[in-house]
């Protein structure tokens, strides 16, 4: 691509026009051919757009043209590896080494990633993430924090549970909780099933997902609070996102690749890279998720991003930490779903960016106008192997070593400036 | 008519190819006849135990062997020091506490150590399941597992399978009840697949609470009852019931547990009239089992086990280095 030689430090009201590109707009439904029009960081027109003269032109050479991914639910802020997945937002955990419950961690946060990438921090629901006391929502959502977050682990405490979503709901943030009964699944570190048997892994039953999201979803009806179950992995957690949503709740989920892509037998020799947080499931429950996806009931994919070291997952496996480096693999892997015909590229960059932007609030992730020029240009068929020793990211923990995919980011621009 | 000559079926098996395993870290890992190998191999060394005052082979001389227990352990670690020690090897016993090896980098280092120190064997005995497999990867000597969380105890599996042959003859259409915290329990795991990948039915006899999901799937059948589990079988293998799982979080008391799971007397003649009682020990007496049953001397198999525990261990030493020795066949 030929890029204007003065862009990286254009911080004026330039006009750009990126031509010759294949336009995957979440909004529409197939790829089509088009121009964008950018104005300084924000995008003016897509589609079928008169170009004004005097705007500089960007040949995108046939290459697809999406809004840069915003990765729902990151554990890190880990710029290479955000860069090489063709995300240009994260909204980061707040299970950070002091939880994200103050103020000034949340602007710390927030700053953590300028100017070429966003962090949008999400605000621990409660105090410590201790699932006891209200945290400084308010003061927090000030300072930059887009959502209230329950943590790797669900509230115990329904009256906890009941006044976070009401105090929020108040706020107009949406609450991203966990949706794991955490009686049920107590030291569990595997699904309930014969891997875990095998292995002689403490163990949960599945259904720890669906009896939380229930309890859960109750709460959102009584407080009418907006609630995004960021991790939905079973059957009958997703035929109880259906109802919600035929109820009319404000609940919308998301699920990460390794659930779409793998099982619990991927844990097999104690494979500490499968350790992941749910754990994974059944493959009954597998192929229940991409029949979610295809119907339409998952809203986001994200990767759940969370890079790990040897020193927590070269132990053993009950010992090793949860988690896996996803930010490299998620467009790759999701682009599976396109060329299963489970989704169209269009939906694929909806649940990967547009709706994710949506659930935070934030004007990104589509292509309307006033949207932020966050653009990825990709080529689709790229053939490449996931090797956890190559990995951009601060660790290569990740299952899906030595697994060829198609898909690769070949240019990004953050806010109206190529990277 | 000429004289036709009929090829054996089964290849015959010499050296290295007998059993071509760097390590025993699990049955799920081993053929049915490379386990039929090492009890052929462990039945002389019981013989031998049992034949001469002076038990001493020297054919592990100036080999040193490592038993490093990450949990604590008494008649394991003794049966596997004895066993090392009557094979002429120089047998270190290591007792890290849980504290100082609650960092896994530190259980690798710890590994690495062991391995600078150029140890010919180690026998590894871990609380977390997968934990041997993890350091045996990091050496290279021979590793033994002796007890990996709930996972496995294979030594274990093949003393009780000698026991069971030396006592039955056999494993063909044995019915052999294993029973107890089956969930919790390596012993259970290890012995589920090398009973049934030896040719016995298995039954898997636990409360619900104690019973893990999909135990079909590891070749037994689940009982929840103790009688009908209990119901013609040949063999009766007890459990040990952890304290820790007695106060109320998997069964109630402890004299509930012997109620409904107790092996009595009464219990014991459901069985077979020569049914042989089992117990991998330390015995909770009058919990799992009853002491009229477990001293029995016509039914009960439970020194014997230990005394099989020895000559596994010796066999599985032996075996284990012969590469490393120069045996020939082996390298």
């Amino acid at each position: 691509m030929n890029i204007p030689a003065d862009n990286k430090d254009s911080m004026g009201m330039s006009k750009l026009a990126i031509i010759n590109g294949k336009l995957a707009d979440p909004a529409g439904d197939r790829l089509t051919e088009g121009s964008i029009l950018i104005e300084g960081d924000r995008i003016v027109a897509a589609g079928d757009v008169t170009l004004p003269q005097a705007a500089e032109r960007v040949d995108a050479k046939g290459l697809v043209v999406a809004p840069g991914l915003v990765d729902l639910g990151v554990f890190a802020t880990d710029k290479p590896a955000f860069h090489f997945g063709g995300i240009t937002r994260a909204a980061l955990m707040p299970d950070q080494s002091s939880p994200l419950d103050d103020v000034g961690l949340i602007q710390q946060a927030t700053r953590a990633g300028k100017p070429d990438f966003w962090v949008h921090p999400i605000a621990a629901a409660t105090r410590g993430l201790k699932g006891m006391e209200l945290a400084e929502i308010g003061m927090m959502q000030a300072a930059g924090a887009k959502a209230v977050g329950t943590g790797r682990q669900w509230i115990a405490d329904s009256g906890v549970m009941l006044r976070v979503l009401s105090y929020a709901s108040g706020l107009g943030l949406t609450v991203i909780t966990h949706p794991e009964d955490s009686g049920l699944t107590g030291k569990a570190v595997a699904t309930s099933g014969e891997t875990a048997t095998r292995l002689g892994l403490p163990h949960a039953p599945a259904c720890a997902e669906a009896m939380a999201i229930a309890r859960d979803l109750m709460l959102a009806r009584e407080t009418g609070a907006a609630v995004h179950f960021r991790l939905v992995t079973t059957k009958a957690g997703f035929d109880l996102i259906r109802g919600a949503k035929a109820e009319g709740l404000k609940v919308t989920c998301g699920i990460s690749p390794a659930y779409l892509f793998l099982n619990d037998q991927a844990v097999t020799d104690f494979r500490t890279f499968a350790r992941l947080s749910p754990p994974l499931r059944s493959e009954d429950d597998r192929k229940a998720a991409l029949e979610a996806v295809r119907d339409g009931s998952v809203d986001v994919i994200t990767s759940g991003h969370d890079p790990r070291g040897p020193e927590d997952k070269r132990l053993p496996f009950v010992d090793a930490s949860p988690g896996m480096a996803g930010a490299e693999t998620l467009l790759a892997l999701s682009l599976n779903l396109v060329r299963e015909g489970l989704v169209s590229i269009n939906r694929l960059m909806m649940l990967l960016s547009a709706n994710p932007a949506k659930i935070l609030g934030v004007n990104a992730g589509g292509f309307g106008t006033g949207s932020a020029a966050d653009l990825i240009f990709v080529d689709p068929d790229a053939p490449w192997i996931i090797d956890s020793a190559k990995m951009a990211a601060q660790a290569g923990n990740t299952p899906f070593d030595r697994v060829p995919v198609q898909g690769r980011v070949r240019q990004i621009m953050k806010g109206g400036v190529f990277l | 008519m000429p004289e036709i000559t009929i090829p054996s079926a089964t290849l015959e098996l010499t050296g290295r190819a007998l059993f071509p395993h760097r390590h025993l870290l699990s049955i799920a890992d081993l053929k049915p006849w490379e386990i039929r190998f090492l009890l052929d191999e462990a039945e002389q060394w019981a013989k031998a135990n049992r034949g001469n005052a002076r038990k001493h082979d020297d054919r592990l001389a100036g080999m040193t062997q490592i038993n490093a227990f990450f949990e604590n352990s008494t008649r394991t670690l003794l049966s596997f020091e004895i066993a090392g020690k009557r094979l002429g090897a120089d047998v270190v016993n290591m007792h890290a506490g849980q504290s100082s090896v609650k960092k896994g980098e530190t259980l690798i280092d710890t590994a690495m150590t062991l391995n600078a120190m150029a140890a010919d064997v180690i026998v590894i005995r871990h609380a977390s399941s997968g934990a041997v497999a993890l350091i045996a990867d990091k050496v290279d000597c021979a590793v033994l597992n002796a007890g990996d969380g709930w996972h496995q105890h294979p030594t274990q599996a093949l003393l009780d399978a000698l026991t069971i042959r030396r006592r039955k003859g056999g494993f063909e259409g044995l019915i052999v009840a294993i029973c107890g915290d089956i969930l919790h329990s390596r012993v259970a795991r290890s012995n589920m697949l090398s009973l049934a990948a030896l040719g016995a039915q298995v039954r898997a006899v636990a409360p619900p609470t104690l019973m893990p999901p999909e135990v079909e799937m590891l070749g037994a059948t689940p009982y929840t009852r103790m009688d009908k589990g209990l119901d013609g079988v040949d063999v009766v293998m007890m459990l040990r019931l952890q304290n820790e799982r007695m106060d109320g979080a998997f069964i109630p008391s402890p004299r509930e547990y012997h109620m409904l799971y107790g092996l009595t007397p009464e219990r014991l003649a459901i069985a077979k009239p020569d049914a042989l009682v089992m117990h991998p020990g330390p015995m909770n007496r009058g919990v799992e089992i009853s002491s009229s049953v477990a001293d029995d001397p016509e039914r009960s198999a439970i020194t014997e086990q230990v005394e099989m525990g020895v000559a596994v261990r010796m066999a599985c030493l032996d075996v284990l280095t012969r590469g490393a020795r120069g045996v020939e066949g082996w390298s």
